[in-house]
């Protein structure tokens, strides 16, 4: 698409524009991005010698953290973190909504939808601490319910409390993006689809599903780099008890802030960089081939 | 027939009420126990009382940290909007050389850096700047990372106004300046809303950032404080929590509502709210 310079800029002043916000993405994205590289390979720490002195130490940070149980453990957390709250759970419930809303009552569309999205807007720390009084263990909501009492969830099920959460916290976007993509199904298909007498199960697969694949996968890689970036598990159990729920942004924190181990944390935050680009450049593949 | 038809409308009536009691019962206690007079965690019908608001308005950082939240995130949104309208601006009317390679990788370092993956290389940087503490190096890292998804939005809509209007300005001897201010931001508006509507949103529910540069509880915005409201001693302050809860959730429900009133809620590429 050419473009005309309508407004008469012309180059020098549309870079004078450009430039400011050119200048703060370089200071506070762009070189911090290089930066945690070149962190990433030194024993820089918060406090004591390597804190004035610090000292290149090469590949030893990647190569301590492969041998290091706790990134061991924080990498399958997060993956069992991503998968299930996020590939599988954001992914099948928000679609179901969708899916399930189409012929709904208006009122009951309203209902569930604004429900869903306030959970989404919410500020995290909000929502963080409305879930620990629900699955506290003394006066906990859902001990109540279920008629549980003493049972810490978050203590005795760090992992599963943070999915369930994270289910309920970030469902909003795959529904929204749902509920748009079925627009995109033609309703004739459905039509025949049921005159023909096709299962649900079969006019999903064979129908609905073809038309909206590109959706399924933009909207997997999506949740899944949130999901995987996601640092509000710390404000649920701190990545406790034990490094039982600690996936890698709490695990990052916590050997940086926490132990002041800053080469280690970088490295391992570097790690989370070329996830993220991996992630991010299919993605962006996908915008690409869909125009 | 017949059965399998209840059958299924039963299924379909306990599917929503399975789902609507799972996003809702959380949020019932935030609506609850602010006007509880002996607030606890579980839920309760509350025998009301605006005792807990006094006291809230009482706590010593309470407020303060909602006026800190105010300008941190006011600084952050407004720097946010105008540098990515004037970028959005130039880079939709003007070809620079390299811009489409500028575009694609402004969209791919939304998605890449992260807070949460580049919260190392920040603290250390904020650290040895010396800029721990400081409300207004924090609103610039955020707006930092807000950018070039706010240049990415907006290109949308600046891309979506009329070249001719602009062409007819010059003709009658309108500066690009005058351009911007008088002929293309009014009719980009709803994009300009959404921006500083997102921006804003971003920026007050952001924790990591100001958790991690924001040391002094005088300086904390609300989303600190509710951390360490939270942690105080080991047990939650019931009294205060609640109604800071509500209070800090206020101004997002509030301009969500305002946006989708106005102007329908809309999807803009892959942007989280």
């Amino acid at each position: 698409m050419p473009s005309t310079d309508s407004a008469g800029l012309g180059r020098g002043r549309a870079l004078a524009f450009v430039a400011p916000a050119l200048v703060l993405i370089g200071i506070f994205l762009v070189f911090p991005a290089l930066w945690s590289i070149y962190i990433g390979l030194t024993d820089y720490t918060l406090t004591g010698p390597s804190s004035v002195n610090p000292q290149l130490v090469g590949t030893g940070n990647i190569t301590g953290a492969l041998s290091d149980p706790l990134f061991g453990n924080s990498l399958w957390l997060t993956l069992l973190f991503v998968f299930g709250s996020a590939m599988i759970g954001q992914n099948v419930l928000g679609f179901t909504l969708a899916w399930s809303l189409r012929g709904a009552r208006r009122w009951l569309r309203r209902l569930v939808e604004g429900l869903v999205l306030l959970a989404w807007i919410l500020p995290s720390t909000v929502v963080a601490y409305l879930w620990v009084a629900v699955l506290d263990r003394d006066g906990g909501t859902l001990n109540a319910l279920l008629n549980t009492p003493g049972t810490a969830w978050l203590v005795q099920y760090p992992m599963a409390s943070l999915i369930v959460f994270n289910l309920w916290r970030g469902t909003a976007f795959s529904m929204l993006l749902y509920s748009s993509a079925l627009n995109v199904v033609p309703p004739s298909q459905l039509e025949t689809a049921r005159m023909v007498g096709a299962g649900r199960f079969s006019t999903l697969k064979d129908v609905v599903f073809p038309h909206i694949r590109g959706h399924v996968l933009t909207n997997t890689l999506l949740i899944t780099l949130w999901t995987a970036n996601d640092f509000t598990p710390f404000l649920l159990t701190s990545g406790g008890p034990d490094h039982r729920s600690e996936t890698l942004p709490v695990f990052i924190y916590q050997q940086a802030l926490g132990s002041g181990a800053l080469g280690y944390a970088s490295a391992i935050s570097f790690l989370l960089l070329l996830v993220n680009l991996v992630i991010a450049l299919v993605y962006l593949r996908l915008l690409r081939r869909r125009g | 027939m017949t059965t399998s038809l209840v059958l299924r409308r039963i299924g379909y009536s306990a599917f929503f009420a399975v789902v609507l009691a799972f996003f809702a019962v959380p949020m019932l206690w935030l609506a609850s126990a602010p006007f509880d007079s002996r607030p606890g965690l579980g839920l309760r019908w509350p025998d009301w009382t605006f005792d807990n608001v006094t006291a809230t308005f009482d706590h010593p950082y309470a407020l303060t940290s909602l006026v800190n939240s105010l300008v941190l995130c006011g600084l952050a949104m407004i720097v946010t909007t105008v540098l990515a309208a004037g970028a959005a601006y130039a880079l939709s009317r003007v070809r620079i050389p390299g811009r489409d390679v500028l575009l694609y990788v402004l969209l791919l370092l939304s998605s890449v850096v992260t807070g949460t993956a580049a919260m190392v290389p920040i603290f250390v940087m904020m650290y040895q700047l010396g800029l721990i503490n400081s409300q207004y190096g924090t609103a610039l890292v955020i707006a930092g990372g807000m950018l070039p998804a706010a240049i990415f939005i907006l290109k949308d809509f600046v891309d979506a106004v009329p070249r001719s209007y602009e062409e007819s300005a010059r003709v009658f001897g309108a500066s690009p300046w005058q351009i911007l201010l008088h002929v293309v931001l009014p009719i980009a508006r709803p994009g300009i809303a959404t921006i500083v509507v997102w921006a804003f949103v971003q920026a007050w529910g952001n924790f990591l950032l100001p958790f991690l540069l924001l040391r002094d509880i005088t300086s904390q915005p609300a989303a600190v404080l509710m951390r360490t409201l939270y942690d105080e001693g080991g047990s939650a302050n019931l009294t205060v929590i609640p109604v800071f809860s509500l209070l800090y959730s206020i101004p997002v429900v509030a301009l969500y509502l305002f946006v989708s009133k106005r102007y329908g809620f809309r999807f803009h590429g892959g942007i989280k709210s």
